[in-house]
């Protein structure tokens, strides 16, 4: 892991277009500013985590689906 | 098209029925293309129940259940980043259909929903992408059973 020191204020460019600052420091919390393009995705970190182990949960059921339905042959309506 | 999936058997479907989910959802980000489905687990027939599919064309195996969050928590309401609307080319309200994943375990009781991360789809282009809120108003594990226990 790369290691700066950087003062309020003070920020830290991540290629061409992505740019972190340090706004605010006070006693164990730091507020960072972030800017970067629109397709990157800029997350907390444990929530992010916390909706991805959500997601794999949501997509368990499938194991306990009754077998029967297997043998349907479903339409899907157009969608407008 | 047609796409044979573990959980409901060959599905026919129409090349505007696909979502694409450019970035995948988070835990699954190799994949992109979703159909959405709306199926009776009992009969197999199609149904109108709030619960419907979210199925993966890459990945036949996969399936979210999901429902419509405005049924369970009517009063409902995010805000949508510019930049996630300029993402997904959403101009207007009306392009837009939300989902939340749902969570169903085998205590039915026990079923949640997240209302945290959820599905916003532009039904125009068929572009969606899960979306992370940054408020903390709403839970990722939201009951809709009314057992919290």
């Amino acid at each position: 892991m790369l290691i700066l020191t950087r003062k309020k204020g003070e920020s830290i460019v991540i290629g061409d277009d992505i740019e972190i600052t340090v706004l605010e420091l006070e006693e164990d919390q730091v507020r960072i500013g972030i800017n970067a393009p629109k397709n990157v995705s800029v997350h907390r970190k444990e929530i992010y985590l916390e909706i991805q182990a959500e997601n794999k949960r949501a997509a368990e059921i499938g194991k306990d689906l009754p077998k029967d339905i297997l043998k349907q042959s479903i339409n899907i309506r157009k969608t407008k | 098209m047609q796409i044979s999936t573990r959980h409901f058997g060959v599905i026919n479907f129409c090349k505007e029925d696909i979502i694409e989910f450019d970035e995948g959802l988070p835990g699954f980000k190799n994949v992109r293309k979703f159909i959405m489905i709306n199926i009776n687990l009992n009969d197999g027939q199609e149904d109108n129940s709030p619960l419907k599919w979210l199925q993966c064309i890459d990945d036949p195996a996969l399936a979210f259940p999901v429902v419509n969050p405005f049924v369970f928590k009517p009063d409902y309401d995010i805000e949508l980043d510019n930049k996630i609307a300029a993402l997904l080319g959403i101009e207007k309200e009306t392009d837009v259909e939300l989902y939340a994943i749902a969570v169903v375990p085998e205590d039915i009781k026990r079923m949640s929903i997240n209302l945290r991360a959820p599905l916003v789809i532009n039904v125009r282009n068929r572009k969606g992408m899960q979306v992370i809120l940054d408020s903390d108003k709403y839970s990722i594990r939201h009951y809709i059973l009314g057992e919290t226990a």
